[in-house]
This record gives C-alpha cells, sequence and structure tokens, in this order.
C-alpha cells in the first residue's frame, strides 16, 4: 500500500515535468509553424511598413543592438566596480551589508518599475528624451544586481593563495586585485555579463514605458535618436488584429530566439576556452 | 639539565656533525613579549625571540601550536584576515613593525615568504617572477627585468631547467619546480628576511634534498626563518631552533644544542617523540 | 599621486559604484512618491484604494484601482495554481528522487523556460493557449485571465522549482537517513520530513512567485485585455494595474496632466505590493538559513 501511494507520487511528479516539457515544445513548434516561412533576407533587412508583407525587422534588430551595446558599456564597469568593493573590500562593514541588501531588493523589483524610473530619472529630469541612451541607462540599472552577482561568484573563485602570494611580495590591494584577481576572473565576468543582456534584450515593458515607440521606420544613427527594439516590435504586430501581421509576430520571435541562442552559445564557447587557457 | 640522557635518536648525530656553534652576527628581528588573537582567542603568548642575520632559525612544534603564526606576524601577513590583534612588539633592524606608520607594502619588500603549498600565479614563468618588480617599481628597463628575472632563476636554482622555456605557463611545472620558482619570486625583490612556512612539506624527498640545499647556499646572503614539522630537516638545515607548544615558546637554542641536550624536558618529550 | 592616497581614491570610487544600489532604491522610490503625491491631490486616497470603477481616460473620469488589482490577483491567483504545486511536485522529484539522467535533462529544459522572453509566452498564450481553451469553454472571450494566468504559471515554474529545491537541499542529509531508518519510502520521507523542514524556504520561494506574477506585464498585456473590470470570471476581458501601464505609455498623454500621473500612482502601489512581498520573502530565507546553519 505505501509503495502504491510512493508509485502514484512518482507518476504525478513526472507528469509534471512533462507537462513543462511539453508546453516548451508546442511553443517552439507553434510559433515556427507561424513563422517561419515569412523568415527571409528581405524580412531582416526592411524597416517597418504599414502593409505587413513588407514590414520587416531591420529597424527593431538595429535598435536592439544599439540599446543592449551601450547597456552592456554601462553596466560592466559599475557592476565589477559594485562587486570589487562589496567582496573585497567591505566585507564586514554594515555599509557594505546595507548595499548588499539594496541589491538583492532591486534584483526582485519588477521591470516595469523600472521604466517609471527611467521616465521620471532619464527622460524627463535628466532630459535625455526617449532616446537609445535612457534606454540603454534603464536597462543597465535593471541588469547591475545580476552583473554583481554572477562577479562576486567570479571574484570568489580566485583561491586565497594567490592574493596572499600577490601581498608578501609587498602589493598594494588594489595592484593585487588588478593584476591578479580580475584577470583570472575575468572568463566568469564576461559570460556573467553576456548571460545578464540575453536577458536584457528580451526586455520589453521598461522600455515601452520610457517611450521606445512601437512604429519608427528606421534605424538609429545616435545615441540620442528615438528607437524601437525586437520585444516591442514584436509586441506591436502581435496586437495587430490582422493575421499577416501576426505572422510578422511569431518570425520576429524566431529572430529573438536566434539572437538569444547565439549569446548564450557565445557566453558558454567564451567560458570554456578561458577556462582551458587558465588551466594549461 | 638531563645530563644522563643518551644519544637521542639520529637527530642528535645530525645536529653534532653542525655542532660548531653560529656565529654571532647582529640581530635582524626580535619579538618582544609578542601576544596574538584570532579574535577572543589568544593564539601565541609572550612570545619573546631573536633572530640572527645571516643564519637559519626554525620553528618546530606540534601542529597548531602558534609557529606558522608566529611567522606571519613577522611580515604582518596576518593582517589580511579580519578580526586579528598583536601586543607587544617585533622589531626589524630595531624598527617597530607595528607602528602605525608603517608601510606594510614595504615592510613586505624586506621580509619576503614562501608557502606550504607553492601558489604561482596563472601565468608564464618569466610573469612570475617579474610581477614582484613591476610592482614595486624596480626595473626600469626591459633588459634589466630580464636580467633581475634570470638572477633570481639561478639564485633558485632552478634557471638552467626552464630557461628555454620562460614563456611558459608556471603551472606547467612539477611541484618541487613550482616551489623553486616561489622562491625565486620571492627572492626577486631582493628582501633581506626569507620566511618559509613548511617549504618542502607538500614535496618528494629528492625535491626537498634540493630546497634544503638552496636554503644552505641562500644564507649567505639572506636571513632565513623556516617553519617545519620535520624535525630531522630542522636539524640538518637550521643554525638556531625554537621550540613552539600551545602558543608559547618553549625554548630558543642552537640546534645541536636543541637536539642532542635541551634545557626543558618538554623539548626532549617533544624531539624524541614521547610526546607531539 | 601617494600610493596610499591612490589606493584611498580607488576605495573611494569602488564604493561610490556600490553605492549606486543605494541611489537607485532611493530613486525608484522618490519618483514614484513625487508624481503619486501630486496625483493624491486631485484624487483622494480613500477613492483610489476603495473605488470600483477605473476610467481615467473616459470622459466620465473614475479613479477607483480596484478592478485593476483584481485583474492582477486573478491572474496571478491561477498562475499560482499552476506553478505553485507543480514546482514543488518538480522540486521534490528532483530532490528525492531523480536518476541522474533525468535530472540531466529535466534542468535544462527548465532553465530555457524561464529564459524565454514575456513578450514570446504573451503570443503563445493569445494565439495557441486560448484558441485551445475556447474549445473547451466556448464562452471564452480572445482576452481573458485563463490563459495567460496558465503560460505565466508555466513561466513561473521553474523558479518555484529551483528555488524549492535549494530549500530542501539545505536540509541535512542526517534527517532523511533517520526516516529511511525507520522504513520510510522515499515520498513518505520527502513529503513529510524534509519539505516540513525545508517549510519557512519553501515558503519565501512561493511568495517570490507571486512577487513575480504580480509584476509580469508583457504576457498580459498581450492576452489579458484592457477591460478593467472588477470581476473573478476567468473567461472574460480585464485588465491588470501592470498592463495598463503600458496601455497609457503607448498612448500620448501629455506628460504632467493627470492621467498621465496615474501611471505613477497604480505603479507605487505595484512597488508596495511586490516590496512587501519581498521583504517576507527575505525575512523567512534568513530565519531558514539560521536553523540549518
Amino acid at each position: 500500500m505505501k509503495h502504491r501511494a510512493d508509485l502514484a507520487f512518482r507518476v504525478l511528479a513526472m507528469a509534471t515535468l512533462v507537462v513543462a516539457l511539453v508546453t516548451l515544445g508546442a511553443l517552439i513548434i507553434d510559433v515556427m509553424a507561424d513563422g517561419a516561412h515569412r523568415l527571409s533576407w528581405q524580412f531582416l533587412t526592411s524597416l517597418a511598413s504599414r502593409r505587413p508583407e513588407d514590414a520587416g525587422i531591420y529597424h527593431a534588430l538595429a535598435g536592439s543592438i544599439w540599446v543592449i551595446v551601450l547597456t552592456g558599456l554601462l553596466a560592466l564597469p559599475l557592476g565589477v566596480a559594485s562587486a570589487i568593493y562589496l567582496e573585497e573590500y567591505g566585507t564586514a562593514s554594515r555599509l557594505a551589508r546595507f548595499i548588499e541588501i539594496n541589491i538583492s531588493n532591486l534584483a526582485a523589483v519588477p521591470s516595469i518599475i523600472y521604466g517609471l524610473l527611467g521616465l521620471g530619472l532619464f527622460v524627463r529630469t535628466m532630459n535625455m528624451g526617449r532616446s537609445v541612451l535612457a534606454g540603454a541607462c534603464t536597462l543597465a540599472l535593471l541588469a547591475l544586481p545580476v552583473v554583481i552577482l554572477s562577479t562576486r561568484e567570479a571574484l570568489r573563485t580566485v583561491p586565497k593563495s594567490i592574493r596572499e602570494a600577490s601581498y608578501a611580495l609587498g602589493a598594494t590591494k588594489w595592484q593585487t586585485i588588478w593584476y591578479q584577481v580580475l584577470p583570472m576572473a575575468f572568463p566568469g565576468i564576461l559570460t556573467g555579463l553576456i548571460l545578464s543582456l540575453s536577458r536584457a534584450i528580451g526586455e520589453t515593458a521598461p522600455l515601452i514605458t520610457i517611450g521606445a515607440l512601437t512604429y519608427i521606420p528606421f534605424a538609429p544613427d545616435s545615441v540620442w535618436s528615438p528607437f524601437t527594439v525586437l520585444p516591442i516590435q514584436i509586441f506591436n504586430w502581435v496586437s495587430r488584429p490582422q493575421a499577416a501581421f501576426k505572422e510578422n509576430a511569431a518570425a520576429g520571435i524566431l529572430v529573438l530566439m536566434g539572437l538569444l541562442l547565439a549569446m548564450n552559445a557565445a557566453a558558454v564557447f567564451l567560458r570554456d576556452r578561458f577556462q582551458r587557457q587558465g588551466r594549461s | 639539565m638531563n645530563s644522563a640522557s643518551p644519544p637521542l635518536t639520529s637527530l642528535s648525530r645530525v645536529a653534532s656533525r653542525t655542532a660548531a656553534a653560529p656565529p654571532d652576527t647582529p640581530v635582524k628581528i626580535e619579538a618582544d613579549r609578542l601576544n596574538f588573537y584570532y579574535g577572543p582567542k589568544r593564539a601565541l603568548d609572550g612570545i619573546s625571540i631573536r633572530i640572527r642575520t645571516n643564519l637559519v632559525t626554525a620553528f618546530i612544534g606540534p601542529s597548531g601550536c602558534g609557529k606558522s603564526t608566529f611567522l606571519r606576524t613577522l611580515n604582518r601577513m596576518n593582517d589580511i584576515i579580519p578580526a586579528t590583534r598583536v601586543e607587544g612588539t617585533v622589531l626589524l633592524d630595531g624598527k617597530d613593525v607595528y607602528d602605525p606608520h608603517v608601510d606594510v607594502v614595504a615592510l613586505r619588500r624586506r621580509v619576503g615568504m614562501v608557502f606550504q603549498k607553492s601558489n604561482p600565479f596563472p601565468k608564464s614563468i618569466f610573469e612570475n617572477v617579474a610581477y614582484g618588480l613591476r610592482i614595486n617599481g624596480m626595473a626600469r628597463t626591459r633588459a634589466e627585468l630580464n636580467d633581475r628575472v634570470e638572477e633570481s632563476l639561478r639564485q633558485a636554482a632552478i634557471f638552467e631547467e626552464v630557461k628555454d622555456r620562460l614563456n611558459d605557463s608556471a603551472l606547467a611545472l612539477s611541484g618541487g619546480q613550482q616551489q623553486r620558482l616561489c622562491i625565486a619570486r620571492a627572492l626577486a625583490i631582493r628582501p633581506e628576511v626569507l620566511l618559509m612556512d613548511e617549504p618542502a612539506s607538500a614535496l618528494d624527498p629528492i625535491a626537498t634534498q634540493r630546497i634544503e640545499e638552496l636554503i644552505y647556499d641562500l644564507k649567505k646572503t639572506y636571513t632565513i626563518v623556516i617553519v617545519t614539522h620535520n624535525m630531522q630537516q630542522a636539524a640538518r638545515v637550521s643554525d638556531h631552533t625554537a621550540f613552539f607548544w600551545l602558543g608559547r615558546l618553549v625554548e630558543y637554542d642552537r640546534t645541536d644544542r636543541i637536539f642532542t641536550a635541551p634545557a626543558e624536558k618538554l623539548t626532549e618529550d617533544y624531539v624524541t617523540g614521547r610526546c607531539g | 599621486m601617494q600610493p596610499r592616497r591612490f589606493e584611498r581614491l580607488i576605495e573611494f570610487l569602488l564604493l561610490a559604484a556600490a553605492a549606486l544600489s543605494v541611489f537607485t532604491t532611493a530613486g525608484i522610490i522618490l519618483v514614484l512618491a513625487v508624481e503619486t503625491i501630486e496625483f493624491l491631490r486631485e484624487v483622494s486616497i480613500v477613492e483610489f484604494l476603495t473605488g470600483t470603477e477605473w476610467t481615467p481616460l473616459f470622459a466620465n473620469r473614475h479613479f477607483g484601482v480596484l478592478p485593476l488589482v483584481a485583474g492582477t490577483l486573478l491572474v496571478s491567483g491561477i498562475a499560482m495554481l499552476v506553478a505553485l504545486p507543480m514546482g514543488l511536485l518538480a522540486a521534490v522529484y528532483l530532490s528525492e528522487y531523480a536518476p541522474d539522467g533525468v535530472r540531466r535533462l529535466v534542468k535544462p529544459v527548465l532553465e530555457v523556460l524561464a529564459g524565454v522572453p514575456t513578450v514570446v509566452y504573451g503570443y503563445f498564450a493569445l494565439m495557441f493557449v486560448t484558441p485551445l481553451l475556447q474549445r473547451v469553454f466556448p464562452q471564452m472571450s480572445g482576452f481573458n485571465a485563463l490563459s495567460p494566468g496558465i503560460v505565466m504559471g508555466i513561466m513561473i515554474l521553474p523558479l518555484v522549482s529551483s528555488l524549492s529545491e535549494d530549500a530542501m537541499r539545505a536540509v541535512p542529509s542526517g534527517l532523511r537517513e533517520g526516516a529511511y531508518a525507520l522504513g520510510a519510502t522515499r515520498m513518505q520521507t520527502a513529503l513529510q520530513v524534509v519539505v516540513p523542514a525545508a517549510f519557512s524556504g519553501i515558503t519565501a520561494a512561493f511568495i517570490l512567485a507571486v512577487s513575480r506574477a504580480v509584476g509580469e506585464t508583457m504576457i498580459v498585456a498581450i492576452a489579458a485585455g484592457q477591460q478593467p473590470r472588477l470581476t473573478a470570471n476567468p473567461f472574460v476581458p480585464l485588465e491588470t494595474m501592470t498592463a495598463y501601464i503600458v496601455q497609457v505609455s503607448l498612448g500620448d498623454t501629455p506628460q504632467g496632466t493627470l492621467e498621465y500621473r496615474t501611471i505613477f500612482a497604480v505603479g507605487m502601489l505595484l512597488f508596495l505590493m511586490t516590496f512587501g512581498l519581498n521583504l517576507v520573502s527575505t525575512w523567512l530565507r534568513e530565519r531558514f538559513r539560521e536553523e540549518y546553519s
């Protein structure tokens, strides 16, 4: 009797996992069925259009790349600097503990709230307007907790013995960090950055809130340009009633997923390559 | 004094071989009633000792007796551990190293350290040795850097083995070679004192012997303090020996006396293997 | 510059970078508070929090936020009905039963599920799940709460699973071994010993999941509709707090107006709700960590 209940439980649990697996499969198949035929060079290189057959994704793809690169350039130094402070300098102090609490709270704040912050602070108060720069600043704040967390983990993998050897030679704390710790932690830091950017590239709500437009028929040409990004274009298309636009949305999703896959693969590849180098 | 004790062990035979008194060189490092605390726990109790220039001084004692802790107070490596406290003084050439005005970085240039488990940086052999020179601004030209690196590698008796692969990763070397590389790295910045924390404990007998020969050569130029749990090694290599027990310095004397006719019963019990 | 001075400067710069997070929190609170206070000058807080009609963009304006809150709670509730039991079940299975091969297959799948962008889930909810459900419930309209709720649940399932698994793994194996030694089956040990021992950790995970659902935007913006409605009916269109903010941001409401300020007032309410949930979750997790370390 005991064992029948045990078996039933096991079946139920496996069923749960099967449901999760099937859902993922259904999602992928559905999107491919709806949108694969729409993928073409024309689709990738055309701009937005009121006519679904002519519409392409180029402007949104360009916008996404502009925003993500800028986000990375902002988030990396700030995130690494914060992580270094918390991991190497601040460890015991109450201030450091307070900062840590802030960071873990921020990690759980809904992304749309960051959009409201960006709207109030970057777009209005700092007068950046609805620009690529405002979007990147907003997403950088959003990405920061993740970058800080993964950088701290990377710093922790550097053995204490390396730091001790450096100090024993008369190196200062910063010399030790700059010449020994950071180079060793670099692969982990890079991987963490790419992963956090791959999450940021799928963010829609905060960018809509700061005013990324849903119809903009040109790619950005400077950090002050108005812009749109892939997920917003997808959202725009799926909100239209015409079936042809829904197909565009599906195709756009495939492009987005492809981009995500590429970024994650790059992260894994870089991590493996650097790990091999370090071990030689 | 146990005048009736028989020759204690082979130790005494070894120690007696070098029974000539070590020269009376000036005091290099002097500790005066040093107490050391990990948080509330006292790890070192009233250590007073005079370590002499250009001699090898060995610290022996059972695990946890404080010999490594004391060694690390000499170059203030314990500073990087949080919640530690020092009472008393440690004088290097007469000046207290724990004075608040002392620059710890400068101290560590004069008092170098080699660790128990070799810890080369994950860089090339050349870069490992060059690192100390670079950060201390000790070589102004590339040529000077090359010369200093070669000089240090020769001093550590490893140059011939690595001269053709200076740009290879240091991690590709064997354990014994890595340790000699770490010694070269420490010597590159031309310290006055070399602290060695069980430098051969992770090595095989042949590698150990090479390190011991190296120590014998190096003492002409440097003052060496070596922590070891291997009493034969202490007897072979050192001029003076200090015996630690539970955070106290029990006895400090010429090595030959410690191993043939120690003054304290505890010392005798330890070196004959009756305890510890 | 002297070395010591340089080191101090570096430390200061690093601290400034780290302190940015504190300024971010302060910035969020400030931006929301300033606009909310302006909003509350024109709309009484009683009307805001207890009114049952939300029509700020219509001619006949009402500012009762309850319909939006109800929409959020309904969709989140459905999501939790999916994510919590399934997530916990998955966690128990992975932590106590699963052979290595199964784990190696399942964990990446769960990670992928967690990494799919929410706009993709919104598409899936609207274009696949809703038509599918309409075959079972013909009375269901194209925009509803059930479809996004279920999809959101699947999206949050990996979060519940991985946090619960962490909590269960923190339970010392001595407890399990004691139970096995008394003849308990794996299920009995898991459900009667491990899960109760990991209770606060698992609860913390559940609360975090609720917070995530409450703050989720795109799935509901795409699939739930834009009709604020105080209802418990999962088959009709409604609007959540997050979808409302998106709706206004997409339009051209001029800044400085009362309508514009509504998104900050709603945002403030959303922030307070999720912040409160996160605090409770963190407190529970701290207590759990103290129990087992």
